[in-house]
C-alpha cells in the first residue's frame, strides 16, 4: 500500500513538478511571477528557494517570447515547463504553439521534437470577465502534434503533470483556478504516474453517462446525486485526457447506459464536446436510445455580472435537465 | 586577403548555392517543385561567411529563404534538391519543402515560414547552451520585413535580459516582399534598436565572404566568451523576386543591374581571375555543374515519402487521437 498525503490541488501540481525537477535536471520552469512572487496562484510557491533562479525563471510579460524560447530549448534537449498566468494569455503565443511546438517534429522529418509542458488555469474563475474566462482546450485539441489534459482531482493533477513532463511531445496541461484549494489524497510514490489517454469512471451508474472534465466533473457529480434522488442512476466519466481521447471507456459506458450527456465549459460551436458526440455516435450508434446532449457555456462572451455568469456557465440544473431529457423523463 | 585556396573554396561554395538555385528555378518552372520557392541569389556570401565563422556545433536558424544557409553548413546538394522535389531522401524527408530545410547533423535547426516566429526559438537554443554551459553560439537570420513583428522584439528583449549567446542578423535585402524599406520602417537603420535592448550592434553592406567572417566573427566571439547577444544588420540584395511567383515589378532593371555589378560572387570571381586562377575557376565551375546535375538526377530518381511517415513524425509512439 503506497503512502498517501492529503494536499490541495495546487500542491499536487507542485509535488509533481518538484519530483520531476529533482529527477531530471533538464526540467526547468519559466513564466510570469513563478519565482520571487511565488506564483500568481501560488502553484510554484517555494520552488525558487529549492531550485534557484537558473531553473525557476521569472519572465517579463512576453508570452510569445518565452514560449518560443522554451520550444527552442526543448528542440535541443531541455524539458521546459511554461506557466501562463492563465490560458487566456496563451492566445498571444498561439503562433508559437501552433506553428512551432506542434509542427517541428514533422517539418524536420522527425529529426527534432519538442518535449515541453505548457500549463495554466483555464476556463471560468469567478467574475473575471470576458477576456479572462476562455476554455482554451477547444482551440488546442484541434491541432495534431499537441496533447491536452485537464485533471479534476489532486491525484490526477500530480500523476498527469508528471506524465506530461516525461512525454516527448508538447503537452498542454489545463488547471482551474476554482480547483486550486480542493483537498485530496495523492500518492507520495515518485513513480506514481497517470497515463495520458485514459479516462476515469468516477461514479458508476446504469441509466445515463455524464461525460466531463476539470471543474465540471465536480458539478456533474452533484448532478448525479440529485438524479439519484429522482431515481436516475448516472455514471460519471472524468475524461482527464482530451487528446489523446479514451474513446474505449466512453463507448463501454454508453454501451451500458445507452444515453449520454457531455458537460463542459466552452462554447457550443464545435469543440471537444462535439468531438466526443461524434465518436460516440459513430462507434456506438446501435447502442444509443436517445440523441446525445451537450451542456456547454452559452454561446456568448463571458459577462461580468455574477448572476449572468452563473446563467452562462454549465450548472447542476442544466446537467440534470439534459440527463432527464435523454432518459425521456420529464423534468 | 586569406590564401587563394581558401578564397577559391569560398567561391565554389557560393557557386554551388547560385547554381543550385538556378536549377531549382528551372525545375520549378518544369513543375517538379511545388508551393513556394524563395531564392537567395545575390546573398550567398552571407551564408558562406557565416558557416566559416561558426563552429560546427553552433546552432543556425533562419527564415524560409533557407537553401543557402543549409548548403553552406553542410547539407548536400542531393539532400537539398530532393527536399525541394518532395522526396523521402530530402533533408526533411520531403515533409518540409523549400521553406523548412532541417539538418540536425549540421546544426541547421530549420527554415521557418512564419515571419519572425523563429527568432524566439533561436533565443531558446541559446538559452539551452547557457543552461548547459556547452559553449555553443546560436546565429539567427531574419529579413528587414520581420523587423516590425512582435516576436522580433520579444526575442531580443529576452535575449538581452537573460544574456543569451545569440547573434541576431537582419539580412536586409531592401524589400519586404514587394514593399521597399521606405514604406515599412520609420527608421531605416534596424540596428538603432540595439541601444534600447542594451545590445552591441554592427551594420554593413555585404561585399565579401571575408568581410562577413570578420564582422560576424566579432559578435560570435562576444556571444561565446561573454554570453552577450548582438544585433547585426547586413545590407544585401536579392537578384530575383520574393518568390518564384514575383516578377519584381516594384524595382527597375537599372537598380537590379547596379547591384549585380556589386554581386560578391561576381566580384570574387573577377578578383581570382585577375590573380591568375582562371584554370582553377573553370575546374571549380565544372565540378559544381557535375554536383548540381547529380543532385537533380538524384532528386528525380528518389522515391516519394509514403503515408507511413506521417504518424511517427507527428507524435512519438501511438498517435494521439
Amino acid at each position: 500500500m503506497t503512502a498517501m498525503k492529503s494536499v490541495r490541488f495546487r500542491e499536487a501540481i507542485r509535488m509533481g513538478m518538484v519530483e520531476e525537477m529533482e529527477r531530471d535536471d533538464r526540467v526547468f520552469i519559466v513564466g510570469e511571477e513563478v519565482g520571487h512572487y511565488q506564483g500568481a496562484y501560488k502553484v510554484t510557491e517555494g520552488m525558487l528557494d529549492k531550485f534557484g533562479p537558473k531553473r525557476v525563471i521569472d519572465a517579463p510579460i512576453t508570452e510569445s517570447g518565452f514560449t518560443g524560447i522554451s520550444i527552442g530549448a526543448a528542440m535541443v534537449g531541455l524539458r521546459p515547463i511554461v506557466e501562463y498566468m492563465t490560458w487566456n494569455f496563451s492566445a498571444v503565443a498561439f503562433d508559437q504553439i501552433l506553428n512551432n511546438a506542434a509542427k517541428i517534429r514533422q517539418m524536420s522529418g522527425g529529426q527534432l521534437h519538442v518535449p515541453i509542458v505548457l500549463r495554466a488555469p483555464n476556463a471560468s474563475a469567478k467574475q473575471v470577465g470576458s477576456q479572462h474566462s476562455h476554455a482554451m482546450e477547444h482551440f488546442y485539441t484541434h491541432v495534431p502534434g499537441l496533447k491536452v489534459v485537464a485533471p479534476s482531482t489532486c491525484a490526477d493533477a500530480k500523476g498527469l503533470i508528471k506524465s506530461a513532463i516525461r512525454d516527448d511531445d508538447p503537452v498542454l496541461y489545463m488547471e482551474s483556478e476554482t480547483l486550486y484549494n480542493l483537498k485530496g489524497d495523492v500518492p507520495e510514490d515518485p513513480e506514481f504516474l497517470v497515463p495520458l489517454g485514459k479516462a476515469n469512471v468516477v461514479r458508476e451508474g446504469g441509466d445515463v453517462t455524464i461525460i466531463s472534465w476539470s471543474r465540471l466533473v465536480h458539478i456533474s457529480l452533484q448532478a448525479a446525486e440529485q438524479l439519484a434522488k429522482e431515481g436516475i442512476d448516472a455514471e460519471v466519466i472524468d475524461v482527464r485526457s482530451l487528446r489523446p481521447l479514451d474513446e474505449e471507456t466512453l463507448v463501454a459506458s454508453v454501451t451500458k447506459t445507452h444515453r449520454a450527456v457531455v458537460a463542459y465549459e466552452g462554447w457550443p460551436y464545435g469543440g471537444v464536446g462535439a468531438e466526443i458526440v461524434d465518436r460516440i455516435q459513430r462507434l456506438a450508434f446501435d447502442d444509443l436510445d436517445a440523441p446525445i446532449e451537450r451542456v456547454t457555456t452559452l454561446d456568448y462572451p463571458m459577462p461580468y455580472n455574477a448572476k449572468l455568469e452563473q446563467f452562462v456557465i454549465p450548472n447542476v440544473e442544466r446537467i440534470v435537465g439534459a440527463a432527464k431529457r435523454v432518459a425521456y423523463r420529464s423534468a | 586577403m586569406k590564401d587563394q585556396d581558401t578564397q577559391l573554396g569560398f567561391y565554389r561554395q557560393m557557386q554551388v548555392i547560385r547554381r543550385f538555385e538556378e536549377e531549382a528555378a528551372r525545375a520549378y518552372a518544369q513543375g517538379k517543385i511545388g508551393g513556394f520557392l524563395h531564392l537567395y541569389i545575390g546573398q550567398e556570401a552571407i551564408a558562406v561567411g557565416t558557416a566559416a565563422a561558426l563552429n560546427a556545433d553552433d546552432y543556425l536558424i533562419t527564415t524560409y529563404r533557407d537553401h543557402g544557409h543549409a548548403l553552406a553548413r553542410g547539407t548536400t546538394a542531393r539532400a537539398a534538391m530532393a527536399e525541394l522535389f518532395g522526396k523521402v531522401t530530402g533533408c526533411s524527408k520531403g515533409l518540409g519543402g523549400s521553406m523548412h530545410f532541417f539538418d540536425a547533423e549540421h546544426n541547421m535547426l530549420g527554415g521557418y515560414g512564419i515571419v519572425g516566429g523563429h527568432l524566439p526559438l533561436a533565443a531558446g537554443t541559446a538559452f539551452a547552451s547557457k543552461y548547459r554551459g556547452d559553449g555553443r553560439v546560436t546565429i539567427v537570420f531574419f529579413g528587414d520585413g520581420a523587423a516590425s513583428i512582435g516576436d522580433c522584439h520579444e526575442a531580443m528583449c529576452l535575449a538581452a535580459l537573460w544574456k543569451l549567446p545569440v547573434v541576431f542578423v537582419c539580412e536586409n535585402n531592401q524589400y519586404s516582399m514587394g514593399t521597399p524599406l521606405s514604406r515599412t520602417l520609420a527608421v531605416a537603420d534596424v540596428t538603432k534598436r540595439a541601444a534600447g535592448y542594451g545590445m552591441p550592434s554592427d551594420r554593413f553592406e555585404c561585399e565579401s565572404v571575408n568581410q562577413v567572417i570578420e564582422r560576424f566573427g566579432k559578435a560570435i566571439k562576444r556571444a561565446r566568451e561573454t554570453s552577450e547577444p548582438s544585433l547585426i544588420e547586413v545590407l544585401t540584395y536579392r537578384h530575383r523576386g520574393h518568390s518564384m511567383s514575383d516578377p519584381g515589378k516594384y524595382r527597375t532593371s537599372e537598380e537590379v543591374d547596379e547591384y549585380k555589378k556589386k554581386d560578391p560572387l561576381f566580384v570574387l570571381r573577377t578578383h581570382l581571375e585577375k590573380a591568375g586562377l582562371a584554370d582553377k575557376l573553370t575546374a571549380a565551375d565544372e565540378s559544381v555543374e557535375q554536383e548540381i546535375a547529380d543532385a537533380v538526377k538524384f532528386a528525380d530518381d528518389s522515391a516519394e515519402p509514403g503515408p507511413e511517415l506521417l504518424a511517427p513524425t507527428t507524435y512519438k509512439g501511438a498517435f494521439a487521437r
